[in-house]
């Protein structure tokens, strides 16, 4: 069943077209990758999905219904969340506090029933065991740090565990493997899969082919704003544009 | 500075040891840990008492705490939300004229009036300042400032609640030391109050938005909801200031809303330090007395009370409050580098 289809989205900024006419959709349950060069307009398909932009044209429907142009904490509290590329963590706050928030949330107060830390849960309990859940060590001093002191790993994690506290149905991550070092992907590879196994729908921007191929069995090429195609890894690569675009690049 | 050493802070024994909640094994680490607040919450109960000879002063008080409350209020909204409010007289105009309105028309008496001018006068500021949350720093600073300005030539136009002359014979308080002491303990208790706010969940999401909005955003909350409860609450220590005060001058009127209490409060939190809101009440409870003692310079008054905060501000930017707590928790040594 399709939990995602985006139809003929658009964006223009001033003069630029970011995003042409793209269209996908997405089933429960699956994993689908997106690639492209930088500045092809990943980002901007996310940013517009989840509605911090708004798309110029298109429709975006979740779940049968219309998001287009509704406000970002609606859309995630339909259970759309994202990681950004750039991480934005709380920086004055300490690791585990950086997700209170996110529990504080309408959704996962919610979804959450316990988790939620609503009345009879301790969200900083819950937030610790979001941080283990995603590779902070428990029993050491780095969940309690400050974000703003933690190295690129551990906020890529923060993104993620962030995206946790709100049960999310589809699950957007933009380059969560870019800036980490090979056996620090490894680690996080496994981390996707189980969340996928559990249910959670994951679409996956990525520069890392190779790790991405791994856990992604669709994938989607775009190019200076343009769906060039889609299918298997192997289709993908195999194509004549996306070679060019890659080489082109 | 010598060369070759620097300059190193390290925590005190005594700071570290009684920072641990079970660490606590001796009256002396529980001395230290209380007297902070023990002095500030002593002070002000005491205050009232000290000044008995001096009615002068004891009405200094009374200013003292309307412009903690003020600076309470900036330093919340500025240093814990990120929104830069330069509205502080509109709070207290609304709350004045509120409490003036509830008194003479509904016959409230000053307790009943008080509270609720400030929880009314808060839900009307909250309303109108709505518009403006979406603007950031000197956007929202600049419209905040005009919005007195535009109360008081509305009033004066319409000749709304006797225009120019104000509404008179508002209710006073019973005694003085109702008066008194009424104002110090709602003071403390909302001082104490906010604070606890701001360690709690709602507080952290308030300062989630000062970090980093957009990441708020994408944790599923509406944050032009979360800063119209933080503006309810800083306009709320506002009007309760501006309530109180149309019953101690028995009078509402357009002074109300004048520049005064939207300055002031911003330079007692420079100088007391923001951030923690202690800081803007110790920083009230300097510049005002201060402001008052120089009245024997006359015309030049405000001249001397400009180079006294300009020399504070240069040296100690950091503010007061930050500069003892860093004495009173860390010493400082030379070391060879
Ligand atoms: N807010 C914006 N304003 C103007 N142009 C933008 C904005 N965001 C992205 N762009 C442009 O849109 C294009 C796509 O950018 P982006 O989506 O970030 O690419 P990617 O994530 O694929 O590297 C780029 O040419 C970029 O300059
Ligand atoms: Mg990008």
């Amino acid at each position: 069943m399709a939990l995602l289809t985006v139809h003929g989205l658009g964006k223009k900024f001033g003069g630029i077209t970011a995003l042409n006419n793209i269209d996908f959709t997405i089933d429960e349950g699956e994993i689908m990758g997106i690639i492209g060069p930088n500045g092809s307009g990943k980002t901007t398909l996310i940013n517009c999905i989840t509605g911090f932009i708004r798309a110029s044209a298109g429709k975006i429907v979740f779940e049968g219904r219309d998001i287009r142009g509704l406000a970002p904490h609606r859309i995630v509290n339909l259970g759309i969340c994202r990681t950004f590329q750039i991480m934005r963590p709380y920086a004055s706050l300490p690791a585990y506090k950086n997700l209170i928030i996110p529990l504080y949330s309408p959704r996962a107060r919610k979804t959450g029933g316990w988790r939620g830390g609503g009345r009879h849960g301790d969200r900083n309990i819950i937030a610790l065991d979001l941080l283990e859940e995603v590779g902070f060590e428990r029993e050491s001093k780095v969940p309690y740090k400050l974000a703003g002191t933690l190295p690129t790993g551990y906020l890529k994690r923060l993104e993620l565990a962030r995206c946790l506290a709100l049960n999310p149905r589809l699950l957007i991550c933009d380059e969560v493997f870019s800036g980490l070092s090979m056996s620090e992907i490894a680690s996080m590879v496994p981390l996707i899969e189980k969340l996928n196994r559990s249910g959670v729908t994951i679409i996956m921007i990525e520069h890392r082919l190779k790790e991405l191929f791994r856990v992604a069995k669709r994938v989607m090429a775009i190019s200076y704003g343009d769906k060039i195609v889609e299918g298997t890894p192997e289709e993908v690569m195999a194509n004549e544009k996306v070679k060019e675009a890659y080489l082109g690049a | 500075m010598k060369t070759g050493k620097r300059r190193e802070r390290i925590d005190r024994g005594i700071k570290v040891r009684s920072d641990g909640l079970y660490a606590l094994s001796s009256w002396r680490e529980i001395a230290y840990l209380l007297a902070p607040r023990t002095l500030l919450i002593g002070g002000f109960l005491l205050a009232p008492l000290l000044l008995l000879l001096f009615p002068y002063w004891q009405k200094v008080l009374l200013i003292v705490c309307i412009y903690a409350l003020l600076a309470m209020a900036f330093d919340f909204l500025a240093n814990y939300v990120g929104l830069v409010c330069l509205g502080g007289s509109f709070f207290v105009g609304v709350g004045g004229y509120g409490a003036a309105l509830l008194n003479k028309y509904c016959g409230l008496a000053p307790f009943l009036s008080i509270p609720l001018a400030a929880l009314l006068g808060a839900a009307f500021c909250t309303l109108l300042l709505l518009p403006c949350l979406p603007l950031r720093g000197v956007y929202f600073a600049i419209i905040t400032l005009m919005y007195p300005l535009m109360a008081t030539r509305i009033i004066e136009a319409f000749e709304l609640f006797g225009g120019t002359n104000g509404m008179m014979d508002v209710a006073g308080f019973a005694n003085p030391w109702i008066e008194q002491y009424f104002l110090v303990t709602a003071t403390l208790l909302l001082l104490f109050g906010l604070r606890r706010l701001a360690v709690e969940d709602l507080g952290l999401v308030i300062k989630g938005i000062k970090d980093n909005d957009q990441s708020v955003r994408a944790s599923g909350i509406n944050i032009t909801f979360i800063k119209a409860q933080a503006i309810f609450y800083a306009a709320f220590l506002g009007c309760f200031a501006g309530a109180y005060l149309a019953h101690v001058y028995m009078w509402a009127g357009l002074s109300m809303f004048a520049l005064d209490f939207s300055i002031i409060p911003i330079a007692a939190t420079v100088v007391g330090g923001g951030g923690s809101l202690m800081g803007a009440v110790l920083g009230a409870v300097l510049l005002v007395p201060l402001s008052e003692a120089l009245r024997a310079f006359g015309p030049l008054r405000i001249v001397v009370y400009s180079l006294i905060l300009t020399v504070v501000i240069v040296i100690k930017g950091e503010g007061l409050l930050n500069y003892l707590a860093r004495k009173y928790s860390q010493f400082e040594r030379w070391v060879e580098i």
